[in-house]
């Protein structure tokens, strides 16, 4: 079972009432499996975006339900004004927030590490090695939550996530609880006077809460010899594979970390190596109790600060700190060189790639092009992104190249999903202060890079209810934007002349580029007619092939269309022989 | 050391190296054994290079590092060659004969090795090459690559015929039992014929 799937059944054992989030890998099949469910006695919901998923979830969690919240790492820095002030306030019902990090940034745009917020918020923080403990670990998460009124952060990693195992999975809980919200101002309204008498009841808790996290059994450790391991999360499965039999090891599964606990490991060897994945969290409570304990871990060179650990860097760990470890790993290994690489691509037929294209041919080489995360993020490969830092940021770079003086054409992508997520109060400001750019929302009608969750704008509810769905012409025209066009990047003519006249036009426009995701039309049943090359008046000239479509292939000088074709027929626009044709049936 | 048999499953995204990864899984869970794998999803599986790792009798973490699997098993050639740093002395490779062209090769101009110099890279190791295509036309569906891969690769996995034979059925759509049952025999058969 996937890693993901577990910790969905788990909460369903931990008979969860609510369940909120935004889809971002490694988090997004929590939400997608509970919402899967046959028979689901609980509310879910897809969110607009993390703080509002937040919000909503927390607002559960008063009125005495038990309540999820799902994100990924980045995500959680949209959440992170809420999540700041509700350990202040506490929980009624049991309120687990779901942060999944992703260390080498397998699909993220960094390597932050959730258990700092934990830290920072002085919550409670889990950090499952594997899929069976991250199973067993959220039943202790709920409860944990109510025994402490606190919101308790769950931080599982890719590894985990995206893990399958052999897992041993209880009963799913009968009965559930109605949410009844008891006014009490002085927990939930944080005017000063309550927030000063709020911020010392949270900091009494943190050395109870310590203790417990011991006696419950998720930071243990055995004394074996002179030498020690302390490990967490994943790292633990590594260091587990490859620990020689006499020396100890402390495995921390849950923080915050027992300072005398920690003393009594510590101060028994020698010399200890900490191995953790992305920020050095435990190695800093440890070197802050250790006395005359030789530390070894990321401050001291032997753990890498970057990327994912394995059992072999997890031996090079070892043996940088002069410990003996069982097993081997050559160490001289590097991989094939020359082989042309094999990145991620825009799906054949993709709508992105046409917007994309077209976009480039109006506004050129000088264009400047923002953008953000999705999909289409992958338009680095055709040249058409210049920018990308985090959700709804492509709106707001580019306001802020244009109004610091830029004289080149601005031109930001951002999908539906994102433009709904964070980009409308960007585009708000935009028109609000007198930007000169121009916005292109790729509305691909879902959230498709995450694995087709629903969105404002499909019509559909996570929990499978139809919806209105969202205006995003009157969205923008709202915003205070006057030039709204929407296009079908199957268009190719007309999506041309409308970037050209975007490009005479002062002020923000909003292009919407409206096609639904290739996949998810092909699962609809969606068919058209593929295209082909026809050889004789096909020139070789090559421009098909730069529009970089994976059914486009290049054999023997001249251009042909392979299988994975959808029928989008743009090829046919573009290609200037016009030797590319749709098929006709015989 | 830890016990565990290990392998990739490697490939281009789309060409089932998950699903051939479940099938693996649902044979060893119907034995009783444990497994642990980890795969690619997101950003990777567009159309970009694809792993997954799976370690039979593992008990630890998913994770197999570099000089030590005992089989990659690949749906493509190229990337046959991509990940055969993973393959520990003495390990197999068993690898589809087609090579999916990069489409990034085709926008930069970039050469690809042919299929000859692929395989002299691959020399010094056992591997066994699988005309995958014609064994899934024979089977009787293109779709099938991925089932006659698994069964060329049986010969090497500690995992009965039998009992992956019965995982490919559980876990195929119902339609495709009889199509898929049949690409596994002759992805058994094709597998045997080597080298």
């Amino acid at each position: 079972m996937l890693g993901n799937e577990a910790i969905a059944h788990a909460c369903v054992e931990a008979g969860i009432d609510f369940a909120s989030g935004y889809p971002g890998t490694p988090s997004s099949e929590v939400v997608d499996t509970l919402r899967r469910q046959k028979v689901r006695d609980f509310y879910i919901e897809w969110s607009v975006n993390e703080k509002v998923a937040f919000e909503n979830a927390l607002g559960a969690a008063w009125t005495g339900v038990r309540s999820l919240v799902t994100m990924k790492h980045v995500g959680l820095n949209v959440a992170a004004d809420p999540l700041m002030t509700s350990a202040y306030t506490g929980v009624k019902g049991g309120f687990v927030i779901l942060s999944a990090d992703d260390p080498y940034a397998h699909s993220s745009q960094n390597e932050q590490d959730s258990r700092v917020y934990a830290h920072f918020a002085r919550i409670p923080c889990f950090d499952p090695a594997g899929v069976q403990e991250a199973h067993d670990m959220m039943a202790a998460a709920f409860s944990l939550s109510e025994e402490f009124s606190l919101p308790v952060l769950f931080r599982p990693t890719t590894r985990v996530c995206h893990s399958k195992s052999d897992v041993e999975l209880g009963e799913p809980a009968g009965d559930h609880r109605k949410g009844s919200f008891e006014k009490d101002p002085k927990q939930y309204v944080v005017i000063p006077a309550h927030t000063r008498i709020l911020h010392k009841k949270l900091n009494e808790k943190q050395a109870a809460l310590a203790k417990r996290l011991v006696e419950l059994g998720f930071n243990r450790y055995e004394i074996k010899g002179k030498t020690g391991i302390i490990t967490s999360g994943i790292a633990s499965e590594y260091v587990n594979e490859i620990v020689p039999g006499d020396v100890s090891v402390a495995k921390i599964g849950a923080y915050p970390i027992d300072e005398e606990w920690l003393v009594g490991f510590v101060s028994k060897h020698e010399t200890i190596l900490v191995v953790e994945e992305c920020a050095p969290v435990v190695e800093e409570v440890v070197r802050q109790v250790a006395c005359e304990t030789v530390i070894h871990g990321k401050k001291d060179g032997c753990v890498p600060y970057e990327g994912e650990l394995d059992p072999a860097s997890t031996a090079a760990a070892f043996e940088k700190a002069g410990i003996p470890y069982n097993g081997d790993f050559p160490g001289d290994i590097s991989p094939a060189e020359g082989l042309p690489p094999r990145p991620p691509i825009l799906c054949a037929g993709c709508g992105h790639r046409a917007t994309f294209y077209a976009m480039k041919r109006i506004f050129g080489n000088k264009g400047i092009y923002p953008s953000d995360i999705g999909c289409y993020t992958l338009g680095l490969q055709l040249g058409a992104v210049d920018t990308t830092i985090c959700m709804g940021a492509s709106i707001t770079i580019g306001s802020g190249i244009s109004n610091a003086g830029d004289e080149n054409p601005v031109v930001c992508t951002i999908g539906d999903s994102t433009f709904l997520h964070t980009g409308i109060q960007g585009l708000i400001n935009a028109a609000y202060n007198g930007a000169n750019m121009t916005v292109v929302i790729l509305d691909n009608r879902i959230t498709a890079m995450t694995g087709h969750q629903p969105n404002p704008n499909t019509g559909v509810t996570a929990m499978g209810d139809p919806s209105p769905a969202i205006s995003l012409e009157a969205l923008c025209r709202t915003c205070g934007v006057s030039f709204v066009e929407t296009i079908d990047p199957y268009d190719y003519v007309t999506m041309i002349e409308t970037f050209k006249r975007a490009k005479e036009t002062p002020g923000v426009k909003v292009i919407i580029s409206r096609q639904p995701c290739v996949i998810d039309a092909r699962r609809r049943g969606i068919k058209r007619k593929h295209y082909f090359v026809d050889a004789e008046t096909c020139t070789g000239c090559g421009v098909c092939v730069k529009y970089g479509c994976p059914a486009i292939e290049f054999i023997d000088e001249k251009a042909s269309i392979n299988s994975l074709c959808s029928g989008c027929g743009v090829c046919a626009d573009i290609c200037p022989q016009g030797a590319i044709r749709s098929e006709v049936k015989r | 050391m830890t016990g565990s048999y290990d392998l990739l499953i490697v490939g281009v995204g789309g060409q089932g190296t998950i699903f051939a990864s479940n099938i693996i899984g649902e044979a060893c869970l119907s034995g009783g054994r444990t497994v642990r794998s980890a795969e690619t999803h997101g950003m990777s599986q567009r159309g970009g290079s694809v792993e997954t790792h799976i370690r039979i009798d593992g008990k630890y973490g998913p994770l197999i590092s570099p000089g030590t699997a005992d089989l990659i098993i690949s749906f493509d050639l190229l990337e046959a060659v991509r990940y055969s740093h993973f393959l520990k002395k003495g390990g197999v490779i068993v690898s589809g004969k087609d090579i999916v062209v990069p489409t990034s090769t085709f926008q930069q101009g970039l050469e690809v090795p042919s299929r000859e110099s692929l395989e002299k890279m691959l020399s010094g190791t056992e591997y066994y090459i699988i005309d995958a295509v014609s064994a899934a036309l024979e089977a009787g569906n293109m779709l099938s690559q991925n089932i006659v891969m698994l069964g060329a690769a049986s010969h090497h996995l500690p995992v009965k015929p039998g009992s992956l034979l019965e995982a490919v059925k559980k876990q195929v759509p119902p339609k495709t039992v009889e199509i898929n049952s049949k690409a596994f025999e002759i992805g058994v058969r094709e597998g045997k014929k080597q080298p």
